[in-house]
């Protein structure tokens, strides 16, 4: 028997479950198959509704890993195998090679002296990476990583020879004990290819609501001036398409949660950034939950935002580098046809685990949200569960922690 | 007090052309006996075993490690001991906020080959500032309390009842105490919920009286009824709580505190507008709610009108009426925290029930009538139809499937309108809708029309703990959230300025049944590890874990009341006199309260105001301004400002040499005292960096930078009195992503200081 606790998951709903297990004294092993801890939190800019940065708690949430050896942190990790059953857990996990040493070492000139690039998954593939390095400032744990595929030819001699690289490392596998288990496996954006009307993948100035987070974001690819892929022009015009994916029977068949105020918060970026700024937003129904609707309420009386309730049914090329967005004005009825120089997919959350499955005796629903496990000592939560916003996360993941901890006896 | 220190470089993660070997022997020079080890390691993460080597060989009890910063890799240094002796740990950041930064004051370019003499003299301070740091800082020892194993839950609805179970199953006593003769609260009037499970898409029963009686049949719970609080005493861990139950004094011991004391339905003045009052087939959702539990329901049309915008319009003057009297208060100086006089004036609980909690139940009125139009759809299969006429249809997330469910239902007929009156025809009611999605407006006759509730929390209208804190019994702040005892921060849901009083539920937010349920489990969580913190004798988030706590010397203390006015958690209750009496367990380390103390009786055993001060007076200052160059000190918010420090060195982002940076809890624990102590050692400005304040605060700590704003009119006078510019001292608001502007901050605060010239008190 075993009191540790098994978190699957190291974005925000993870970090918190981990922690506060932690924190009541239970051991817990926390695994991340990215390299970084943070999740989808770490790639916004700020959050609605106060519009602070989510650097911030992460900082608090990373100084309180630091400081608790109860918590150990397994990055670019994958949950293989379980055996066993609720309370005697064995998990097996595979750690793949990270080829760099296990504490900070800042690889900065070395990277910025290879040639070999990758499309950064970090920033969306807005961007490119080199095959040595770190996706954001705030990295945690502060330390770079090795993509042996990026590198040249000429890369791979120089990385040879580097003191601290180990090209040669290898995936391993270990063995866990553990109690119970915390699913925080997260959603990741809905695919836009799979939205050909709207262009989404196919015209380049039509971008999703998180790439719009990584225009507006200070280390993303553009220093956070929002500016257009085709040519780097600030927009005067844009259009945002809500229920990109969401509410939809042949796509996501549920509501998003988050997407009406991410969107009227990326109204709020842009309007701080060109007060001459026009935007439409298309929408069914605007979803501002509880003392968020003081947020809709703050666009609502912005003389640059215009609502227009009727789903987007096209998205076309116009003039220029320009898009036409086609929509039904749902109350008049009107057929619109009008020109942005840029639009916004508020594509919706897709569960991480639609797509990607864990050796655990869990069942999925339809939308591949987790649907139980509850007696097998088993929690999901966040929006491995149910599409979520962060604070609503961090309530979620607090709550699991407890519900783990009923199981993992003996602290 | 650490005698033995050891200090390693890092020869990895310095650089800058810096000369390790001979910062080490100025250090072993300057330091002698107190740093009997300097060595300069290749790597300090791989000198771990070396250095635990030393501390055995040469009876270290302080190790200090320059090189990169301590926000990276910190975890790897611990070093503890088999004997139980505590190794004082403290880090010199030489790499980020040293020699990455570093630019010459010319701007010429720097070798990265050959530290110039400037980064010298920086890395040497620094060093120095750690040394004397470590020599100023003592074990801990922790403030122990109680730590009862028994959580009190206020309020038995849904959330309360759920509570108990879970704290019980955690195998926690609880004390449930419920005002009404019965449990259930809300839930009493609905036998058939929303969803509460996957598939998210169907009604479910909510099995109340199997809940009841699980609870009187738990041994671990104790449930009283027709019971209210009289007052809570002491700290988490060891509080007592007094409550009256049905006219009878009982008191017990508790841990910690859940609040899930709900809410109660708004006025109904406030839904007037909409016809409420003018017709008895005009009515709320709450009264349908009974309606359906008694089978009175006779209506065959009915109307859900969940567009809000009459009553809102009719009551938006009154909405914002309480925002002028904030500004009013603020403009004329009335602020009850910072007047500490007031606090002594029997407390009148502001009633802060308005208009804006019908919106802001938008998603529990949209899912509860969409339950509501369902049962009755069952009851009379199908026979009634029911309208529901929305706006915004506010189902989001999950629930969508429900929603979906509902569409599919015969008798259900939904339409966005805007209603633009609602009035009692004597045989029918007339609901009348603009901007239909039907091409044109209508006016809609039914025999009923349900309107929705405002979920107004109870702590909007009523004192539901009644604290006895000396800051009064009330949960401070609850204006900012429109009465509801919520947590300002978006990461930390559960955070609270009482520690160990945890809300959860309606009164923190409204909620649907799944979601109080699932937050009762967090605040049960929180409570439990307030318990267990207070057990060990180390602070909650967010320094958990922190050994230390405050220690007050009274044999100075004046009785100024200022630590107890300002400690932004209500840590400190006091005597008659005025003498502070700390409670450790409610603190939560941010040091506001030595910030304030003009006395300098406040200290931690890692943190004081000797130790900063002696800190601050280590670097050399230049006698001459024009050639060895301005002194400038920056104090850092550790939680923000020191980190966006960190990231502008990491990013290559270079300015003055001549600040030296020293990272404080939070601005709220800055001393006037340093200031005076940096101006008579000469330093020419002082700069204080940390979090937003306002409304919107950012501060961790919820007051410290908004304290420290305040704090500065008092410095300006005591400067003005020295004859001393004002404007040397300075406060900026860095939140922790505006790393970029770094630079812009700290050169245009040098620069304005070398404008004014040296400090007069420079060289005196």
């Amino acid at each position: 028997m075993s009191n540790a606790i098994l978190v699957v998951g190291g974005g925000l709903t993870g970090l918190t479950a981990a922690i506060e297990a932690a924190e009541l004294g239970h051991e817990v092993y926390l695994v991340e198959k990215n390299p970084w801890l943070g999740g989808r939190v770490a790639q916004l800019t700020k959050y609605f509704p106060k519009l602070c940065p989510p650097s911030c708690g992460l900082e608090i949430q990373f100084q309180r890993i630091k400081k608790n050896p109860l918590i150990k942190c397994f990055t670019m990790t994958e949950l293989v195998g379980l055996k066993g059953k609720k309370g005697g857990y064995t998990a097996k996990i595979r750690l793949n090679p990270r080829h760099t040493p296990p504490f900070n070492v800042d690889f900065s000139l070395l990277a910025s002296s290879l040639e070999g690039e990758a499309p950064s998954e970090f920033e969306l593939g807005m961007t490119k990476r080199k095959a040595l390095y770190k996706a954001m400032p705030f990295a945690f744990p502060a330390r770079w990583v090795l993509d042996p595929s990026a590198l040249s030819k000429s890369d791979a001699a120089r990385v040879a020879g580097a003191k601290f690289l180990n090209i040669n490392e290898k995936a391993k596998e270990i063995e866990l004990d553990v109690a119970s288990i915390i699913v925080a496996t997260g959603w990741r954006p809905y695919d836009m290819a799979n939205l050909p009307n709207l262009g989404g993948g196919k015209w380049k100035n039509c971008i999703s609501n998180m790439q719009m987070e990584r225009l507006a974001s200070p280390f993303g690819p553009t220093g956070g001036v929002i500016k257009r892929p085709s040519d780097g022009q600030r927009p005067l015009s844009v259009a945002f398409a809500q229920c990109a994916g969401s509410r939809d029977q042949n796509h996501l068949n549920y509501c998003s949660y988050i997407c009406c105020m991410a969107t009227f918060k990326q109204c709020l970026y842009l309007v701080e950034q060109n007060p001459q700024v026009r935007i439409t937003v298309y929408y069914i129904d605007l979803r501002a939950p509880g003392r968020y609707i003081n947020t809709l309420e703050k666009v609502q009386k912005l003389p640059n935002v215009r609502f227009v309730k009727g789903k987007v049914a096209e998205i076309l090329p116009g003039r220029g580098d320009n898009l036409r967005v086609v929509a039904e004005n749902a109350i008049t009825g009107e057929k619109q046809t009008l020109e942005y120089e840029l639009c916004v997919l508020a594509t919706g959350m897709q569960p991480s685990l639609a797509a990607e499955s864990l050796p655990l005796p869990m069942p999925l629903d339809m939308d591949g949200f987790v649907a139980g496990g509850e007696e097998a000592g088993i929690f999901a939560a966040g929006c491995a569960r149910m599409p979520l916003d962060v604070s609503r996360s961090a309530q979620a993941g607090t709550a699991a922690a407890l519900k783990a901890s009923q199981i993992a006896k003996g602290r | 007090m650490a005698q033995k220190i050891g200090v390693y470089l890092d020869r990895e993660n310095i650089g800058g052309g810096l000369n390790l070997d001979e910062l080490a022997a100025k250090t072993k020079e300057k330091w002698g006996e107190l740093t009997p080890v300097v060595k300069v390691v290749p790597i300090m993460a791989e000198s771990v075993p070396e250095i635990e080597a030393d501390i055995k060989a040469n009876d270290l009890d302080g190790v200090l490690l320059c090189g990169a910063s301590p926000r990276v890799d910190s975890g790897f240094y611990r070093f503890p001991q088999e004997d139980g002796r505590k190794i004082l740990v403290d880090h010199v950041n030489l790499r980020e906020q040293c020699v990455l930064c570093y630019e010459n004051p010319d701007g010429s370019p720097v070798d990265p080959r050959v530290a110039p003499e400037l980064l010298k003299i920086m890395a040497q301070d620094y060093i120095n500032m750690g040394v004397v740091q470590l020599q100023k800082t003592t074990p801990a020892d922790p403030a122990v309390v109680k730590g009862v194993r028994r959580i009190l839950v206020i309020g038995g609805g849904w959330t309360g009842m759920h509570a108990a179970i879970e704290a019980s199953k955690s195998g926690y006593e609880v004390v449930l105490i419920e005002k009404n003769d019965k449990l259930g609260g809300a839930v009493n009037n609905i036998p058939v919920a929303s969803p509460l499970r996957s598939p998210w898409a169907d009604k479910e029963p909510t099995h109340l009286s199997e809940l009841i009686e699980d609870l009187d049949k738990d041994p671990n719970i104790t449930v009283c009824l027709n019971a209210t609080m009289k007052t809570l005493v002491g700290e988490p861990g060891e509080y007592k709580a007094i409550a009256n139950v049905g006219g009878e004094e009982k008191s017990w011991e508790v841990g910690a505190v859940v609040v899930a004391t709900g809410w109660v339905p708004l006025s109904e003045k406030y839904l007037a507008p909409m016809g409420l009052g003018s017709s008895p087939a005009i009515i709320t959702a709450a009264q349908f709610a009974q309606m359906l539990v008694k089978n009175e329901v006779k209506a065959k049309r009915i109307a859900f009108v969940l567009d809000t915008t009459i009553a809102e319009k009719a009551f938006a003057a009154e909405a914002n009426e309480p925002e002028k009297d904030i500004l009013e208060a603020e403009a004329s100086g009335k602020n009850a925290e910072s007047d500490g006089e007031n606090m002594d004036q029997p407390y009148v609980k502001e009633d802060l029930e308005s208009i804006k909690h019908l919106a802001y139940s938008n998603v529990v009125n949209s899912v509860g009538m969409l339950r509501q139009a369902n049962i009755i759809c069952d009851k009379t299969g199908d026979a009634v139809q029911a309208y529901i006429i929305y706006k915004n249809m506010a189902i989001p997330g999950i629930l969508e499937r429900f929603y979906r469910t509902m569409q599919n239902r015969l008798g259900i007929m939904m339409t966005k309108a805007d209603v633009t009156s609602v009035k009692d025809h004597g045989d029918r009611v007339v609901v009348s809708c603009e901007n239909t999605l039907l091409g044109m407006d209508f006016d809609l006759d039914v025999d009923l029309v349900v309107l929705p509730c405002g979920i107004v929390p109870t702590t909007a209208k009523e004192l539901v703990v009644n604290f006895d804190y000396r800051q009064g019994p009330d949960f401070p702040d609850l204006e900012l959230f429109d009465g509801y005892a919520d947590s300002n921060y978006i990461c930390f849901p559960y955070e609270t300025r009482r520690t160990g009083v945890y809300a959860a539920g309606c009164v923190r937010q409204p909620m649907t049944l799944d979601l109080c349920e699932e937050d009762a489990c967090g605040a049960v969580l929180k409570a439990i590890e307030c318990i267990e913190s207070g057990d060990r004798g180390v602070a909650v988030a967010p320094r958990s874990g922190d050994r230390t706590h405050p220690i007050f010397n009274f044999l100075r203390c004046t009785q100024c009341k200022r630590c107890t006015v300002e400690c932004p958690f209500g840590a400190l209750d006091d005597d008659e006199k005025g003498t502070p009496k700390p409670n450790p367990s409610r603190c939560r380390r941010c040091g506001t309260c030595f910030g304030a103390c003009p006395e300098r009786v406040i200290s931690f055993a890692d943190y004081n105001i000797d130790q900063v001060s002696a800190m601050l007076r280590q670097p050399d200052i230049p006698k001459n301004f024009k050639e060895g160059g301005p002194r400038i000190l920056i104090m850092a918010c550790e939680n923000d400002a020191y980190p966006a420090l960190d990231m502008a060195g990491l990013r290559h982002k270079k300015w003055s040499p001549y600040c030296r940076i020293i990272p404080v809890r939070c601005l709220g624990s800055v001393n006037a005292i340093w200031i005076s102590d940096a101006m008579n050692k000469g330093y020419d400005g002082v700069l204080l960096m940390g979090c937003k304040y306002g409304d919107d605060y950012q501060c961790h700590f919820m007051k410290g930078s908004e304290l420290s704003h305040l704090r500065m009119e008092n410095i300006a006078e005591t400067l003005n009195r020295l004859r001393v510019e004002p404007e040397r001292v300075e406060q900026l608001e860095v939140a922790i992503d505006e790393y970029d502007r770094i630079p812009e901050l700290i050169d245009g605060f040098v620069d304005r200081i070398t404008a004014l010239g040296p400090n007069p008190f420079k060289g005196m």
